[in-house]
C-alpha cells in the first residue's frame, strides 16, 4: 500500500464530564486544534473530504450525520459519516486518498457519554431484537463470558488481569489524556468486588467524553505539510460475526484485520515494538495482543514482564483505555493518538494500533503506523 | 479532488432487490440477505468470493437497533471480512455504491458487496415519529417540528420563486406512479391523474398525500468489482465513472430552499470525474431522488439537467417521460416503487445499472442509453450524493 501521512491531530476532553461544551463545540475545539497542528490550514479550501464517526443512539439524534459538517468546516464539502470506530473512519479516509478522491482528508470522532442517562438500555439496543435481548441485568455479561473462556484457554488467573490494570494505570501517569491514571498494586485490584466475574470495576474502562480530529494527507502532499509526518503503512478492519456465531475467548476480528494490515505494510511482526490495543476490559488487552500475533501466550509473556517498555513489545505504554477511559467511538483514535505521541517521542519506529467496538460487537480495526 | 487518469476502473456486475412493501415480515437481516443473494446470483459470485461489505441504512431508530451496521453485517454477508456502514441520512442509498467504488478504486478490495436495507415498519406509532429526534436538541426540538412541515416550506418556496403551480408538480407523481406499473418490485404503482393528486388528503399544505412517497420496508444490493474481476464474470459490465457528494450546513432555516446548491456541488464533483461538461446533452437517463414530487424537479435543476425554474417546462414537453429525451425515474422512483430510505437510493442506482446493461425488462427506456445518473438526498435538506455510470 502507498503510505498515507498523518499531518495534524487535535483533541479535546478526555474527562468524565465536559459540561462546558456541547458535542458540537467539542468537535469544533478538536478540529481547530488539528488544523493549527497541520500548519493553520483552512478546511474550506485545503481539505478535500471529511469523515465523521458516530452512532445515532450514542448521540440521541436520529440522523446525527446532520451535525457533522459545521464544526469541522465541512459544510458545502464532501462530508460523510462512517458509523463505526474512529479507526474505521481512518480506514475510509485512507481509501479516499488512495482512490484519488482526495489529497487531504479529515477524520473526526466524538463521544459524550456524560449526556447518556440510560447507558445500559442503549447498549441493550445493540443486541439482536429477537435472539439477543435477553434482559440481562448486567451489561458486562458478555465480557464476563468471554473472559472466563479466555481464562480457561490460557490458564489465566485474576491476578494476571490485575497485572494489566496496574501496568496500564501506571503507564497512564505520563499521558495528559489519562483521567484514570493512578499508582495501584495488584492487591488493590484483587480486593475490589466483582462487577461481573472475573472483572472488578478497575478491570473495566470507564466512559469519558472526548473528541479527536486527525488530518490525513497523501504521501506526496504530506511532505509539503511537514518533514516529520506519521505514516499509516497498513490498515484494515474486520467483523467476526454476530453474537451467536462469533468465537468467544479469541479476538478473531483482530486476527483477520491484523494479517491484512501487516501484509499491506509489508511488516514483520517482530519489527513491532509498541502496541496500542483496546483494553476496554483488562483481559481484552491480552486477547488482542494474541490476535495481533505479537505473542503466542500473552498470559505467560505478561507474567514475564514482556509487555513493559524494554520487553518484547510495549503494550499500551501510555496507559490505554483503562487509564484514559473509553470515549465510545473515539476509542480507536484515542489509541492512535497515543501511538502518534509515542512515535514522536522517538521511542519506537513502528507501532500497531488495534481497536474494538465494544460489547456486543465483534468488529475491530488495525493500523500499522511508523515514523 | 485529484483528477488523474490513474483511477482504477470500477464496475457493477450484479444487483438485487427485495419487494418494497409497507410491512415485510422478514427481519432486517433476512431482507439484507435476500437482496444480497440475488445480487450475487446475478453476478455469478458466491459469498466466499466477496472480500468487503459496505452497508447503508438510515436512522438506527427505524429498525430499532443500535449499531445497525454491526447487526446487518451478518445478513449482508459481512462475516469474517471487512464490513462497514456509511450514513448520510436519506442520501445514504447512493453513498453505498460511492463507498463501494472507493473500496475498489483504492485497491484495498476487489469484490465488494454493497447492501442497503431499511425497515421502517417497526417504528411506533408511525415511522414519522422517528423524525421527531432529528432536530437540533436545543433550538429546534422544543418546536416539535415534523419532517413534512419543513418539506412543505421547501415546496412552497420552490413554487413561489419559480412560479410553478401544484398542477404542474403533480405531473411528476402521475409519471412516476405510472412508470412503476412496469416495475415488479413496486409498492405504490398506479394509474392516476393530476386531479387525483390534487384531491388527495392535504398533509401540510402544499403537500398532499399523492405528492409523497409511501413508508416502506425493503433492501437492495449490488456487487461492485475491479476491472479484472468484472471482465472475468461478464461481457457487459457497467462502469462507475463519476461520484460526488456534498453536505450543506445544518442550519436549514438560513438557507435558500428554492435551489439545492449542495446538489449542484455534488453533481459538479461527479461530472468533473466523469468528464461531463454538458449534463443535459451527455446524460441519457436519470434517477433523481423523488420522495416528494416537487423534489424530482428540484433535483433535476440542481443536477443542471434543466436550468433553474425550467424543469417543469421540460416535464410538460415530455422530456422526462420514459420515451422522452432524458427519461427520469423510469423505475417509478420513490413515488412509485416505495421509499425504504437507504434501500430506495440504492434501488435508483440499480435501476440505472439495469438500464445501462439493457436488462431492465419492461422498465427499459426507448432510447439507446450510454450514460446514466442516480442521485439521493437527505439529512436536514442538506445532503446529496450523485453517481454517474456508463456502459
Amino acid at each position: 500500500m502507498q503510505k498515507v501521512g498523518i499531518v495534524g491531530v487535535g483533541w479535546y476532553g478526555f474527562r468524565p464530564n465536559t459540561r462546558e461544551v456541547s458535542f458540537r463545540e467539542m468537535m469544533f475545539e478538536a478540529s481547530t486544534r488539528a488544523y493549527a497542528d497541520a500548519g493553520n490550514i483552512n478546511p474550506r479550501t485545503d481539505v478535500d473530504t471529511f469523515i465523521s464517526c458516530q452512532e445515532d443512539f450514542w448521540e440521541g439524534i436520529a440522523i446525527a450525520d446532520e451535525f457533522a459538517p459545521d464544526p469541522l468546516g465541512g459544510a458545502m464539502r464532501p462530508t460523510m459519516t462512517v458509523t463505526g470506530d474512529g479507526l474505521q473512519g481512518i480506514l475510509h479516509g485512507v481509501m479516499h486518498i488512495l482512490s484519488g478522491l482526495s489529497n487531504v482528508t479529515v477524520v473526526e470522532s466524538h463521544a459524550k457519554p456524560s449526556d447518556i442517562l440510560t447507558m445500559k438500555e442503549i447498549i441493550d439496543f445493540a443486541y439482536d431484537p429477537i435472539f439477543g435481548r435477553i434482559g440481562a441485568k448486567n451489561v458486562h455479561y458478555l465480557a464476563g463470558l468471554d473472559a472466563v473462556k479466555y481464562m480457561k484457554m490460557r490458564n489465566a488467573r485474576r491476578e494476571d488481569f490485575a497485572k494489566v490494570v496496574v501496568k496500564n494505570k501506571r503507564n497512564g501517569l505520563k499521558n495528559p489524556r489519562a483521567s484514570f491514571a493512578s499508582n495501584l498494586t495488584e492487591n488493590d485490584v484483587m480486593n475490589r468486588d466483582y462487577v461481573i466475574y472475573p472483572l472488578s470495576d478497575l478491570d473495566i474502562a470507564k466512559f469519558v467524553d472526548g473528541a479527536v480530529v486527525i488530518v490525513l494527507a497523501s504521501e506526496e502532499v504530506a511532505r509539503k505539510f511537514t518533514d516529520t509526518p506519521i505514516w499509516i503503512e497498513g490498515i484494515y478492519s474486520a467483523t467476526d460475526s454476530t453474537l451467536e456465531l462469533s468465537s468467544l475467548g479469541e479476538a478473531k476480528y483482530l486476527k483477520i484485520a491484523s494479517e491484512k494490515a501487516y501484509e499491506m505494510a509489508k511488516v514483520n511482526k517482530k519489527e513491532i515494538k509498541a502496541a496500542f490495543v483496546d483494553d476496554t476490559y483488562s483481559y481484552k488487552e491480552l486477547q488482542h495482543v494474541e490476535a495481533l500475533g505479537l505473542s503466542d501466550n500473552a498470559v505467560a509473556d505478561l507474567r514475564e514482564g514482556e509487555f513493559e517498555e524494554g520487553g518484547k513489545v510495549a503494550v499500551n505504554p501510555l496507559g490505554g483505555l483503562l487509564a484514559e477511559g473509553r470515549p465510545l467511538e473515539v476509542s480507536g483514535l484515542s489509541l492512535l493518538l497515543d501511538a502518534i505521541d509515542y512515535l514522536k517521542e522517538g521511542k519506537a519506529e513502528k507501532a500497531v494500533v488495534a481497536s474494538w467496538r465494544g460489547v456486543p460487537t465483534f468488529t475491530g480495526a488495525v493500523a500499522v503506523v511508523s515514523r | 479532488m485529484r483528477t488523474n487518469l490513474y483511477f482504477r476502473r470500477v464496475a457493477v456486475i450484479g444487483a438485487g432487490l427485495t419487494l418494497f412493501k409497507r410491512r415485510l415480515l422478514e427481519t432486517p437481516q433476512e431482507l439484507a440477505w435476500e437482496a444480497s443473494k440475488k445480487a450475487l446470483d446475478e453476478a455469478g459470485l458466491e459469498l466466499k468470493d466477496i472480500d468487503c461489505v459496505v452497508i447503508g441504512s438510515a436512522p438506527d431508530a427505524f429498525d430499532g437497533v443500535h449499531m445497525k451496521g454491526e447487526y446487518l453485517s451478518h445478513g449482508s454477508g459481512g462475516i469474517r471480512k471487512m464490513s462497514s456502514r456509511v450514513f448520510v441520512g436519506g442520501a445514504t442509498g447512493v453513498m453505498v455504491p460511492i463507498t463501494a467504488w472507493y473500496h475498489v478504486a483504492s485497491g484495498l478490495c476487489e469484490k465488494v458487496l454493497a447492501v442497503a436495507e431499511e425497515k421502517m415498519s417497526p417504528a411506533r406509532p408511525h415511522p414519522q415519529s422517528v423524525f421527531r429526534y432529528i432536530w437540533d436538541p436545543i433550538i429546534e426540538k422544543p418546536l416539535n417540528p415534523n419532517l413534512i412541515w419543513i418539506f412543505a416550506m421547501e415546496m412552497h418556496r420552490y413554487m413561489h420563486v419559480n412560479k410553478i403551480t401544484k398542477e404542474e408538480i403533480a405531473l411528476v407523481s402521475v409519471k412516476n406512479k405510472k412508470n412503476a406499473l412496469d416495475n415488479p418490485y413496486a409498492q405504490a404503482a398506479a394509474n392516476i391523474t393530476v386531479d387525483d393528486v390534487l384531491k388527495s388528503e392535504v398533509l401540510v399544505w402544499p403537500v398532499q398525500l399523492l405528492d409523497t412517497s409511501p413508508v416502506s420496508d425493503g433492501a437492495a444490493a449490488m456487487v461492485i468489482t475491479s476491472e479484472d474481476v468484472a471482465r472475468r464474470y461478464t461481457d457487459t459490465p457497467v462502469w462507475i465513472e463519476g461520484v460526488g457528494w456534498t453536505l450543506d450546513n445544518t442550519e436549514w432555516t438560513g438557507r435558500e430552499l428554492a435551489y439545492p446548491r449542495y446538489l449542484e456541488h455534488a453533481a459538479l464533483m461527479a461530472y468533473k470525474m466523469a468528464g461531463i461538461e454538458r449534463p443535459n446533452k451527455e446524460i441519457d437517463v436519470i434517477e433523481p431522488y423523488d420522495p416528494f414530487d416537487y423534489k424530482e424537479l428540484h433535483h433535476i435543476e440542481g443536477l443542471k439537467i434543466a436550468k433553474r425554474g425550467e424543469a417543469t417546462k421540460l416535464l410538460k414537453e415530455g422530456v422526462f417521460d420514459k420515451d422522452g429525451d432524458i427519461p427520469s425515474s423510469p423505475s417509478g422512483g420513490l413515488l412509485g416503487v416505495g421509499n425504504p430510505i437507504a434501500a430506495a437510493g440504492l434501488m435508483k442506482t440499480i435501476s440505472i445499472y439495469w438500464q445501462l446493461k439493457g436488462t431492465a425488462g419492461r422498465m427499459q427506456v426507448k432510447k439507446p442509453v450510454r450514460t446514466g445518473l442516480a442521485q439521493a438526498w437527505g439529512d436536514l435538506m442538506q445532503a446529496s450524493t450523485v453517481i454517474v455510470m456508463r456502459n
